[in-house]
């Protein structure tokens, strides 16, 4: 277990050193999430339909294909040069391949969400000083959520025909548990609901991770060749 | 394609089953004809679960036996699957029209089979997008399996998202207890398109075995 966890940790930190020295990625998808609330910001208009009632599904429809960008660069990063041969020949457990992208790519999506989350609070004129703790607990259970099923998804349509195409068909479906309670319990924060309110959500955010963690990690050494 | 005994006498018995529901079933007092549509919609979404609940076990095996014939039954039940969530998409809101005066509400159940429908549509098109034979099987049993996993999140989130905000609706889609005509013509309806679906499954499974046959594996290899 130890040793799973260590070189996961190895592989997460190779995809960040990367990213973090390229930045190509990140900065897109942080400007597409942007430029997602602006557009979302004059298709609706908020003299009409209250902000606090908008912007969380503003916030997480923006978050969903924000992710899809940098998920699908988890893998397509491992085409060039078939670089993914050499990982698979290292001595590491496939399984932890898997956790490893997965943990690189939660820290992308939660980079993204760091800048997205102030400013839709910013565009939108929303007090969220309050709720960060909560709000952050939810964005944080729903980063992990999305990029379990995400980083598996990836792997998988980086090697069709279809690759970029294939992917969000495959994983939106499966972002719809996640986008609704994480939607739900923002909306809830928002408009000063009590805490308490968001436990249903919340719980239901958990055991999508627990399940489809689970599931992923077990499924992904089935999608190499033997 | 050459009609098999089977999907003949599965015409038959399609074919039975519905003049039966429209000649000699009576109408419902209070929807009228509308509710005809019952002994296509119920029948078909049971079909559809049924299918997909195949492709999950199928899904699962092949992971573990690696037998060719389990991937090729995967297909097949997806595809007829897919067939017959159609035919549930589209006879709903026909009958919600006149009766809850609404084509479509985000209703749970209504949901669920609305994501039904693009997780196997998904699939389909995953299958169409790979050559290899093996990477074909191993993916899409992938994603049939976790298609089975997703479905009572999906079922639960969308419960609890119509819960909280109720939409109105004329008439509830409650079970009604059955005339004994009304019943025996459903049962006829459910058993019928099982034999419909045993037929296809079993047509669109010889297709796929005529499909690798014509051409072998060794010609995917790049």
């Amino acid at each position: 277990m130890g040793e799973l966890v260590r070189d996961a940790w190895l592989i997460a930190r190779k995809d960040i050193a990367i990213e973090f020295r390229t930045r190509s990625a990140f900065l897109s998808a942080v400007v597409f999430a942007l430029l997602g609330i602006v557009i979302c910001f004059f298709a609706w208009d908020t003299t009409a339909v209250a902000a606090v009632d908008l912007a969380p599904g503003v916030l997480w429809v923006i978050f969903t294909f924000s992710g899809l960008l940098g998920l699908h660069r988890s893998f397509g990063l491992e085409q060039v040069d078939r670089a993914i041969d050499g990982l698979l020949a290292a001595p590491v457990a496939r399984e932890s391949i898997f956790l490893g992208k997965a943990l690189a790519n939660v820290a992308f999506v939660i980079g993204v969400q760091i800048v997205a989350i102030p400013a839709v609070a910013l565009f939108y004129n929303l007090p969220i000083g309050r709720v960060i703790l909560p709000l952050a607990s939810i964005a944080l259970l729903a980063a992990i959520g999305l990029v379990s099923v995400g980083t598996l998804f990836s792997a998988m349509a980086v090697n069709t025909r279809l690759a970029e195409l294939l992917l969000p068909m495959l994983a939106l479906p499966f972002f719809v548990p996640i986008v609704i309670p994480a939607a739900q319990a923002t909306a809830k924060l928002m408009s000063g609901r009590p805490v308490g309110e968001t436990i249903a959500w919340l719980k239901l955010l958990l055991a999508f991770d627990i399940v489809f963690i689970v599931a992923c990690t077990l499924a992904y050494p089935f999608t190499l060749e033997e | 394609m050459k009609a098999t005994p089977l999907s003949i006498a599965a015409a038959i018995a399609v074919v039975a089953a519905y003049v039966r529901a429209i000649f000699f079933t009576p109408l419902e007092a209070i929807q009228g004809p509308a509710q005809k549509i019952l002994y296509i919609h119920a029948p078909a979404a049971w079909v559809a679960f049924l299918a997909f609940g195949l492709v999950a076990l199928t899904s699962a095996l092949y992971l573990w036996l690696r037998e060719d014939r389990l991937d090729r039954i995967a297909e097949a039940s997806a595809e007829v699957g897919v067939v017959f969530t159609t035919v549930v998409l589209i006879t709903g809101p026909l009958w919600g029209k006149p009766v809850w005066g609404t084509y479509w509400t985000w209703d749970a159940r209504l949901t669920l089979t609305l994501f039904l429908w693009f997780v196997y549509v998904a699939y389909m098109v995953l299958r169409g997008a790979i050559e290899d034979r093996s990477m074909r099987a191993r993916y899409s049993a992938v994603v049939g399996i976790l298609g089975a996993l997703l479905i009572p999140f999906i079922h639960l989130s969308v419960y609890l998202f119509r819960t909280l905000h109720p939409q109105p609706i004329l008439m509830k889609p409650g079970a009604p207890s059955l005339p004994s005509e009304m019943l025996v013509t459903l049962l006829l309806a459910f058993a019928s398109f099982t034999l419909l679906y045993v037929a296809l499954l079993r047509v669109r499974y010889r297709y796929a075995v005529e499909r690798d046959d014509a051409r072998p594996a060794e010609a995917y290899v790049a």
